[in-house]
């Protein structure tokens, strides 16, 4: 039965959220709570020559000023930083480990106060000197040559470079996306609350609160039981809070120096200083025959990463998925700077590379006088070649098909600046977004008392995506009972397993959990009914029982309905408790992804380069839509991401100070209402019985794949201009 | 705490006598722009003044026509006033041009004359800045740039007025009346800001221990030709790259008189009475408007960053122009550029 899900439900969480009644990590409270103010490094390399917190000290109200030379003791091995999404390679940040500087902001002393006022004043007392070592680097345009190669996302098939030589038809070129910044609505806080026993409760802003539990345990020495980490609810993270961030570590330091509770909010400009995706040069080229089958692919995608950790990720093998080509060759380089190392920021990898791949896409396209709608179809691999898997589902032909007639693509004058609309010439663009289909072990328990009501719990976090709602939705199917029967409980790190959530994989992961524990609970159910004296459940297969309306019953069959009330209380039970691991059937025969095709409109002021995306049309794949309310929420704020990478997003730098000059977003632009308007959302139809029992794929990350290159692709239309330095800013277009 | 006396003004003298022997003191209205600037440490009064509560928030005809603006009326109560709107619609347009309507509802008329500049180095008190520390170095000169004037700078300093209200001030030929120990004075608003020179850490003329009490609006309000057209990095929220403020007179299709003032190019509004006068008498067309362009640009230096600036405000001048001229003023709340 499903009442709930692929239903526009509401949010349950809603309410709360709305009116307030929703905590987040720095708005916990606890006696005598003291207050950490972070004093960042204004160098971006060298060491810490001399750290004097005499005079922060001597200010009212201040209780310690934490630094490297003055903290409780930190674990001293790379392994015990390691956290579940840490890179292989490298050695984790330690924040007020030792006296060197790896990058500008990074935290270098924490002042403790009774309020949070005079911590941030005392901040300014603390003196610092620096020893600059060496020269630093923060460029990557000017650290390109010395790249390393790591690893290669697929093997290279053929010889793609001889021939992308010999093709009829080529394109080459570089494309460049900016560092980004995530900047979620929530500052990252944490507060450690400390009680006698010397047990700390740790509120904190993060996708994982598991992750965060063992990372804290390994890096202060402490048995599982002595720290409990709880992130109820978080205003928006899109990876930033994947990795345990340094301010957790901060208040925990704080809470055990001074053995009281300590919170610790970081600023929006000490943001700056955590992860970011990391600026690349993304080089894409294409042979193809005159006919418009492509003969080579390469991508090569050199990104930046810190001196310490490398991060990389998948941003070349996308046409892997995409595009048939007999040859095909992708690798990924890094170049070593003097920044914080980079993280996951919403579709990582993808985000960057498609929008390349689609640019290149639609230069091709033009080359070869094909409509991009055209080219791609011509190109389209039901296969994922890397391992020549057919895909668990793929729908998107379906996608192009839709979206085209949604948007009116057949009008498209194929010309370049042929389309005006007064003072404004007309863009029509497109381009095809992808990312996988992604499923993690994770755990739920479901706790039903007899009257009918069920508790879910799950450690799994709700980054603002949706899933106390999916979840509620799933359980209330499972188990046949109004919705507003079932209570959730989330992030808290004593609750069953889960990951963090990240990757898209949570949907489909915390779904599968919920089933299974509420299989077992119908299980018990129909064994208390069936014992029950006559009883019409007697002697039947379980496999026909389902769980509906509060009873359970045999499919299609109401007259053999037993309450769960009735069979309960028979067999004198209060509350049937069952914990449950999903499991996904580890079928490697297959390839999972989800797919999109995205079409935008701009109309752009021919004389001043003022560029407006007027419409947008995302058709989507990504199996079944489980909540058809919170899942268009994600694609619609996927769009207004791809609209702010398209024009907006960028994160500068002044590279002779090796620091950021927009760290607030009064200066780093992200779109405002006036910058959105037109999104139209479809779901296309795509059945999937292989991937997993509900067919569900996850749609967190799909929504920006794809857009800011329908955005510059639309631009290209209408003024006959490629700009392949992201943002596409007015000022690229005058020049 | 960094300790400042912190009093509220009784009156407009009261004012003076708490700003006067006290360097170190500023006064506050809407708090937008200074405790900003507070929170970063860039600014550091030792003293406090709150104005908010003194009696300068109406708008007044005077004698002869005109209308006085006292100067804490409210960024938003002035843009919607009727009066303005219909007489002054370019200065309302402007106002509405500007940051968000929460900060249009706190921002006052005299905070937003002293509003200083958003130049990422003056922010910034890891970087040497001219105009937060006297001889300290303009990082910006060699640095980024892009947001920088393209007029009126100085070796010192390249920083850009940000305020919108007051390129359309410039445009209006508004005075300030301005208040201080000896007494009330008026200046006229192009002469209010000062350019750079070799003390970037001075703003505008007004001196140490005065307060803008009011602007004065001169009778001719332009309300059949106007445009404000404000050009930026997003469709809003966002300051100036460049931005016009044009009023024009017509006989027919001849000009009697035009005025532009320029926003986000130059450490004050850019005006030029020569350029002004060249386009008396001529016709309301395209070659003509840029023509004037080149002459009001004429002086216009490039940095590292910044060149497109001149070539945008060159088509963003005749642009809002033949908007003034064809009486299609630019609106504030549709994006599109008309
Ligand atoms: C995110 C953001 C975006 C913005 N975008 C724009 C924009 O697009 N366009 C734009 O024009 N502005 C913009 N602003 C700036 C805004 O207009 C100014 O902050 C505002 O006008 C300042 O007015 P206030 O009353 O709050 O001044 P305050 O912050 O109170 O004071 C500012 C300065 O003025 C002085 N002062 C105040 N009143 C007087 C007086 N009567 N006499 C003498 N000195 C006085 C104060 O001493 C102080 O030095 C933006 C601001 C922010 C924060
Ligand atoms: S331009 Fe002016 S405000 Fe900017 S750094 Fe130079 S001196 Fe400072």
């Amino acid at each position: 039965m499903n009442a709930y899900v692929g239903t526009p439900t509401s949010r349950v969480d809603g309410r709360a959220k709305v009116t307030g009644a929703a905590k987040y990590a720095g708005e916990f409270a606890a006696d005598g709570l003291l207050h950490g103010f972070v004093v960042a490094a204004t160098i971006p390399c060298g060491r810490i020559a001399r750290l004097d917190t005499s005079e922060a000290l001597k200010v009212k109200g201040v209780l310690d000023v934490l630094t490297h030379t003055h903290r409780p003791p930190l674990a001293g091995k790379d392994d015990a930083w390691k956290d579940e999404v840490a890179p292989a390679e490298g050695s984790p940040f330690r924040p007020l480990y030792d006296d060197s500087i790896k990058f500008n902001g990074q935290p270098i002393a924490l002042v403790v106060a009774e309020d949070w006022e005079t911590a941030k004043f005392a901040a300014t007392l603390v003196r610092v000197e620096y020893r600059e070592e060496q020269a630093f680097a923060t460029d990557l345009d000017a650290g390109r040559s010395k790249a390393t190669e790591v690893k290669q996302p697929h093997e290279p098939r053929g010889d793609a470079v001889g021939a992308l030589a010999k093709a009829a038809v080529r394109h080459d070129a570089d494309y460049l996306i900016p560092t980004e910044h995530h900047n979620p609505m929530e500052l990252f806080a944490s507060t450690v609350v400390w009680d006698s026993s010397g047990r700390l409760t740790v509120y904190d802003k993060t996708q994982g609160v598991q992750n965060v539990h063992k990372f804290l345990c390994s890096v202060f020495d402490k048995k599982p039981d002595d720290i409990r980490v709880l992130s109820p609810y978080v205003g928006g993270a899109f990876g930033s809070g994947l990795r345990p961030q340094y301010q957790v570590v901060l208040a925990m330091l704080a809470a055990l120096a001074l053995r009281r509770s300590v919170r610790v909010v970081l600023t929006r400009q000490q943001m700056y200083g955590l992860g970011h995706r990391p600026a690349t040069i993304e080089h894409v080229g294409l042979g193809a025959k005159s006919d418009g089958t492509l003969e080579a692919v390469t991508h090569e995608a050199t990104a930046v990463t810190s001196r310490y950790e490398d991060f990389a990720r998948n941003d070349s093998g996308w046409a892997e998925q995409l595009y048939k080509s007999p040859n095909s060759r992708y690798s990924h380089k890094l170049v070593r700077l003097d920044v914080s190392t980079p993280c996951d920021m919403r579709a990582p990898g993808a985000a960057s590379g498609v929008c390349a791949l689609e640019c290149a896409m639609d230069e091709l396209a033009v080359a070869l006088k094909l409509d991009p709608i055209e080219l791609r179809l011509k190109c389209y691999s039901d296969r994922d070649q890397s391992e020549d898997l057919p895909y668990t589902s793929k729908q998107l032909r379906e996608c192009y098909a839709r979206g085209a007639e949604a948007f009116g693509w057949s009008k498209r004058n194929p010309a370049s600046r042929s389309m005006r609309d007064g003072k404004e010439l007309v863009g029509w663009g497109m381009a095809t977004g992808v990312w996988e289909a992604l499923q993690m072990p994770v755990a739920a328990r479901i706790g039903l008392t007899a009257n009918g009501h069920a508790e879910v719990s799950c450690a799994a976090s709700d980054i603002g995506t949706g899933t106390y709602t999916i979840v509620a939705q799933v359980a209330a199917d499972a188990l046949g009972l109004p919705i507003e029967n079932i209570d959730v409980r989330l992030a808290d790190s004593t609750l069953p397993q889960a990951p963090v959530e990240g990757g898209s994989w949570m949907a489909a992961s915390s779904a599968h959990a919920v089933l299974g524990a509420a299989d077992d609970i119908r299980q018990e159910l129909i064994r208390l009914a069936s014992a029950m004296p006559s009883s019409p459940l007697a002697g039947v297969d379980v496999a026909d029982v389902i769980l509906v309306g509060g009873t359970i019953a045999k499919a299609g069959d109401m007259g053999s309905a037993v309450s769960i009330a009735d069979a309960m209380r028979h067999g004198k039970l209060e509350r049937i408790e069952k914990q449950k691991l999903n499991h996904f059937a580890e079928d490697k025969s297959y390839a999972r992804n989800t797919h999109s095709a995205v079409f935008a409109e701009v109309k752009v002021d021919e004389q001043l380069g003022v560029i407006r995306v007027t419409r947008v049309v995302s058709a989507v794949a990504a199996g079944r839509i489980l909540n058809t309310k919170t899942g268009r929420s994600q694609i619609m704020g996927g769009v207004v991401w791809g609209i702010g990478m398209a024009l907006h997003e960028e994160t500068v730098m002044d590279h002779r100070f090796g620091r950021i000059m927009n760290a607030n977003i009064a200066e780093y632009h992200i779109p405002v209402n006036a910058d959105v308007q037109d999104i139209d959302v479809i779901f296309v139809e795509e059945r999937d019985d292989r991937i997993n029992t509900l067919g569900v794929k996850g749609l967190g990350e799909i929504g920006i794949v794809g857009v800011p290159a329908a955005i510059a692709n639309a631009i290209y239309h209408a003024t006959g201009k490629r700009i392949r330095r992201f943002p596409v800013t007015l000022d690229k277009l005058l020049a | 705490m960094i300790n400042f006396q912190f009093s509220r003004a009784r009156d407009v003298a009261d004012a003076i006598l708490l700003l006067t022997g006290h360097p170190g003191a500023k006064l506050i209205a809407g708090g937008t722009n200074l405790i900003d600037l507070m929170k970063e440490n860039v600014e550091q009064p030792s003293r406090l003044i709150d104005i908010s509560r003194l009696p300068l928030r109406t708008i007044e005809e005077t004698a002869d026509g005109g209308l006085r603006v006292g100067a804490l009326v409210p960024n938003s109560g002035l843009a919607y006033d009727p009066l303005i709107e219909q007489r002054y619609p370019l200065l309302a347009s402007a106002i509405l041009a500007g940051a968000s309507a929460q900060l249009r509802n706190m921002a006052s008329v005299g905070g937003n004359l002293m509003q200083r500049t958003r130049c990422a180095y003056f922010y910034d008190t890891a970087t040497p800045c001219n105009k937060r520390t006297r001889s300290s170095g303009c990082s910006a000169i060699d640095g980024l740039n892009r947001n920088h004037a393209i007029l009126g700078a100085s070796n010192s300093c390249i920083a850009t007025n940000p305020s919108d209200m007051s390129v359309a001030l410039a445009a209006l030929d508004a005075l300030v009346h301005i208040a201080g120990p000896s007494g009330e004075r008026t200046m006229a608003l192009t002469d209010f800001h000062r350019l750079p020179g070799e003390t970037p850490d001075i703003d505008t003329n007004l001196e140490a221990d005065e307060i803008i009490t009011a602007v004065e609006l001169p009778p001719r309000g332009f309300a059949s030709n106007y445009s404000y057209l404000k050009i930026r990095d997003r469709l809003s929220y966002a300051f100036a790259l460049v931005s016009v403020a044009a009023v024009l007179e017509l006989e027919g299709n001849a000009i009697s008189e035009a005025r532009v003032a320029l926003g986000g190019v130059a450490h004050k509004p850019w005006r030029s009475a020569e350029a002004e006068m060249a386009l008396r008498g001529q016709a309301a067309t395209v070659e003509h408007f840029s023509r004037f362009a080149d002459s009001l640009l004429q002086e216009a230096k490039a940095r590292s960053h910044n060149g497109f600036k001149i070539e945008l405000a060159r088509r963003a001048i005749v642009r809002t122009l033949m908007q003034a001229a064809s009486a299609t003023p630019q609106s504030q709340a549709h994006k599109k550029i008309a």
